[in-house]
């Protein structure tokens, strides 16, 4: 018997071996698979959404650039109201990529260096007078990117005159303008260079561990629809979080009346991702949607997918209602606001609860044992 | 008299001598794993705020000195092992083993429990009889013990497995096969498997099923000589399997080990005769010790044995009686956790939760959202949000902290939704109870709102 034993023992140490091992011999196509294709899902993400989306911001950053130059050259009326155009356009498009937390973008806080608002007024005027200052450094986080330009084209003087005074009047205000474009130019061709090889990573990660691609792309969007879009344009500005109204936090504050359109673009954003609407709107693919659908399917209960899909919208219409203005809004009818929060929170709920609890991925990275 | 019969009754000293290596080893392997993998920092140590069971809130992490407290821990697993002081040993084992479980609820796990009751009961088991260093010095060796020392064991891990197959017996384990039913499929990674079986819903079913058979045979499989080594495959089997599949860490290689012991002392014997050969430094220490005065006693005698087994049995009927206690409060049990820990309840359920709290200023009637990453780690937030006394505890933190920051009249609030086993979420706590006036207690809590389905069963 003893024998016997000792051969169990390694019968099922053999056993550890083969499951824990990594190679993976059950893609031969013998045995027709029936689970959720995730390979797809990451092709259809990465090819039809995340780097169309990128390319398409690329080619509004490009003519933000170009729009720049001109006005740098010749800071008139008539450059400034096309440069202000051409950051709007490109701020817009923004809402679209800043969700996508992953890879370069992570590794060079990509979205930190983009769009912190509200931004250090003291600091950025600081940088300005200064003529030196170092973008890569966290402390500048709130001195850059859209938000920046906003204070800089809307916000250095009291009406158009006396913004254009300060552009004519001093160098240091067209220097720091082009220094914030050069670094939003040259930040996004590194995320958007690295997708070349970073595709082939992102597509083959399709396990399901904290690190693998679809976890963390799923984290990604839930934790950007919980903090970028949910908090930081609606819930902090409304006072959701402090007790008061903090109107100072809205985005595109010194422009004010895009704030609904930025935040309208992030949620199209959202919902296309979610549904898994192609980034140029005509065709659509695998998403968390379908996947969703897909578990549904096996388990005969609610149709999870079809709620998150129905609450996105009605949140939507929520922020139709609002202000193009929130700081109006804030003034006028901060519950109007509040209303729209928790429409939008609705669906954080059925994300972070439900849909994580089908796909079983954990929101955390903690490492420890269950039992 | 049957009673007095059995308790004299005396077998070989040799399985609890493998027993105590085993644990030992193992207990000693899972500190050192916990040490490296960094747990001590981020579970203990760096948490600015620690989830306390009721009535133990003053066992706390000890700082930088709860890293002594695990050393401690490990070292007094080793001399566990080696015999060494025994009863001192296994009496601090379970002493810092405790403490650390008690620090902070969050990391509960039904093996910890397991491991703090088992090393409880081993302080009144002579598990140092044979084969020990203790032998070694004292010059003497024991060869017979009195047998309910071994069943002790036996009956311990039969209460496990027994009563987490009760806990199966339940509409959605059996007929839903949840949550197997949502975890097997996640696991579409493994391979071999990944992509077909465990995709297939009959395979859920029929895990689910298998294992409340399991739990519930394998108690008296290992206990019956003709089938016994057939339950010991299927032991080793199944826990191996579960390990695979989920992060459960040490605990199958404490049920495997643990099961051994339900074999036959001429299994032990030879185990450890194997064992003085693998270990050559062991038998020259034993030349050592063993100048002329190393006797063999036939039985080993319990100091105060009737107070012993008073103590024990008590600790039984303890044992018996505590997974039970749930009965004692209304509701679903799996919704309201009302007596759910403590009951070998393992990996019974999926529930998830999202709980936002609110602080109103009660004069003004001002409130604001509280971030929980400000006050604490996301595996603390993710135990606290479906778990009622958590978020309890956590609301009159949240209600003192803010009292200290110079908040007036603070009323604490909380927007909780979870789902279980699959079931769409819905409102968990009664958002309208201001949580910071209600006190902790056994009783039942009654903010808690009902479960909109019902789960039949045990």
């Amino acid at each position: 018997m003893y024998k016997n034993l000792v051969l169990v023992f390694f019968v099922s140490l053999l056993l550890v071996r083969c499951g824990g091992s990594d190679d993976d011999s059950s893609n031969n196509g013998e045995v027709k698979p029936v689970a959720y294709d995730r390979g797809k899902m990451l092709v259809h993400w990465a090819d039809k959404i995340i780097i169309p989306a990128h390319n398409a911001f690329k080619l509004t950053l490009t003519d933000l650039d170009t729009s720049t130059k001109t006005f740098v050259a010749s800071p008139d009326q008539s450059n400034l109201d096309d440069l202000r155009s051409k950051w709007l356009l490109s701020y817009k498009s923004w809402q679209h990529i800043e969700m996508f937390d992953i890879g370069k973008s992570e590794e060079i806080y990509f979205k930190s260096k983009m769009n912190v608002y509200p931004i250090d007024k003291t600091w950025l005027d600081n940088n300005i007078e200064k003529g030196t200052y170092d973008l890569e450094n966290a402390n500048n986080y709130s001195s850059q990117g859209f938000p920046a330009i906003d204070y800089m084209l809307y916000g250095i003087g009291a009406d158009d005159t006396a913004i254009l005074n300060k552009y004519n009047a001093n160098n240091s205000f067209t220097n720091y303008l082009t220094d914030l474009v050069n670094k939003m130019v040259s930040t996004t061709d590194l995320v958007i260079n690295d997708w070349t090889n970073y595709r082939a990573t992102f597509v083959g990660s399709t396990d399901n561990t904290a690190s693998s691609s679809v976890n963390k792309l799923t984290n990604d969007f839930i934790y950007y629809y919980e903090k970028g879009l949910r908090a930081n344009k609606v819930g902090i500005p409304a006072g959701v979080f402090s007790g008061a109204p903090l109107k100072g936090n809205v985005e595109a504050f010194y422009k004010k009346d895009v704030s609904k359109d930025l935040l309208l673009e992030a949620m199209d954003a959202s919902i296309k991702f979610f549904n898994g609407t192609s980034y140029d709107g005509i065709s659509s693919g695998p998403s968390l949607k379908s996947y969703l659908t897909h578990l549904n399917s096996t388990k005969g209960g609610a149709t999870l997918s079809s709620l998150v899909a129905t609450k996105l919208e009605t949140a939507k219409s929520q922020i139709n209602s609002l202000s193009n203005d929130f700081v109006i809004q804030i003034e006028t009818d901060n519950n109007k606001m509040l209303t729209a929060y928790d429409a939008i929170q609705a669906v954080v709920v059925l994300l972070k609860v439900d849909m994580l609890q089908a796909f079983n991925i954990n929101v955390d990275y903690t490492d420890a044992d269950g039992d | 008299m049957i009673n007095s019969i059995y308790l004299n009754k005396k077998s070989s000293s040799a399985p609890l001598a493998v027993f105590r290596i085993g644990f030992g080893l193992l207990m000693c392997y899972s500190i050192i794993r916990f040490w490296l993998k960094g747990w001590i920092e981020t579970l203990y140590i760096q948490p600015s705020f620690h989830f306390s069971y009721y009535g133990f809130d003053w066992v706390k992490p000890l700082d930088n000195y709860t890293y002594i407290l695990f050393f401690i821990c490990g070292f007094s697993a080793f001399l566990v092992a080696i015999g060494l002081k025994y009863r001192l040993s296994i009496f601090l084992f379970f002493l810092s083993f405790t403490y650390i479980e008690l620090m902070d609820k969050t990391t509960y796990l039904n093996h910890y429990y397991f491991i703090s009751i088992l090393s409880f009961l081993m302080l009144f088991i002579p598990a140092n009889a044979t084969f020990s260093i203790d032998n070694l010095i004292k010059g003497k060796d024991y060869k017979k013990v009195s047998s309910w020392t071994i069943d002790s064991l036996k009956l311990l891990l039969s209460i496990v497995y027994i009563f987490s197959g009760l806990a199966k017996l339940n509409s959605d384990w059996l007929l839903k096969a949840m949550p197997l039913k949502i975890w097997l499929p996640s696991k579409f990674d493994l391979p071999l498997i990944g992509q077909n079986l465990m995709q297939l819903e009959w395979v859920h079913y029929a895990m689910s099923w298998g294992g409340m058979f399991y739990d519930l045979l394998i108690p008296f499989l290992l206990l019956n000589k003709r089938t016994r080594l057939f339950g010991f495959v299927l032991v080793v089997f199944f826990h191996i399997f579960t390990r695979v599949l989920f992060p459960i860490g040490m605990f199958p290689y404490i049920m495997i080990m643990g099961s051994l012991i339900f074999f036959d002392s001429k299994f032990h014997i030879k185990t450890l005769k194997f064992i003085n050969k693998i270990i050559p430094p062991f038998s020259s220490i034993k030349k050592i010790f063993n100048k002329g005065k190393f006797t063999v006693i036939e039985i080993y005698n319990i100091k105060k044995e009737k107070l012993i087994v008073c103590i024990v049995s008590l600790f039984f009927i303890v044992q018996f009686l505590f997974p039970l206690r749930y009965l004692l409060y209304p509701g679903e049990l799996f919704w309201n956790e009302e007596g759910y820990r403590f009951s070998w309840r393992v990996m019974l359920m999926e529930k998830k939760g999202y709980s936002v709290f609110k602080i109103v200023d009660q004069k003004k009637g001002t409130f604001f959202y509280v971030n929980n990453e400000d006050f604490l780690t996301p595996f603390q937030e993710k135990q606290m949000s479906f778990q009622p006394d958590f978020i309890l505890e956590y609301a009159h933190h949240l209600g003192d902290s803010y009292t200290a920051l110079g908040h007036q009249n603070v009323q604490v609030f909380v927007d909780s939704y979870v789902a279980l086993n699959g079931r769409l979420s819905q409102r968990y706590i009664d958002e309208k109870v201001d949580l910071y006036q209600v006190k902790e207690s056994f009783k039942h809590k009654n903010w808690i709102l009902p479960l909109n389905d019902e789960i039949k069963g045990l």
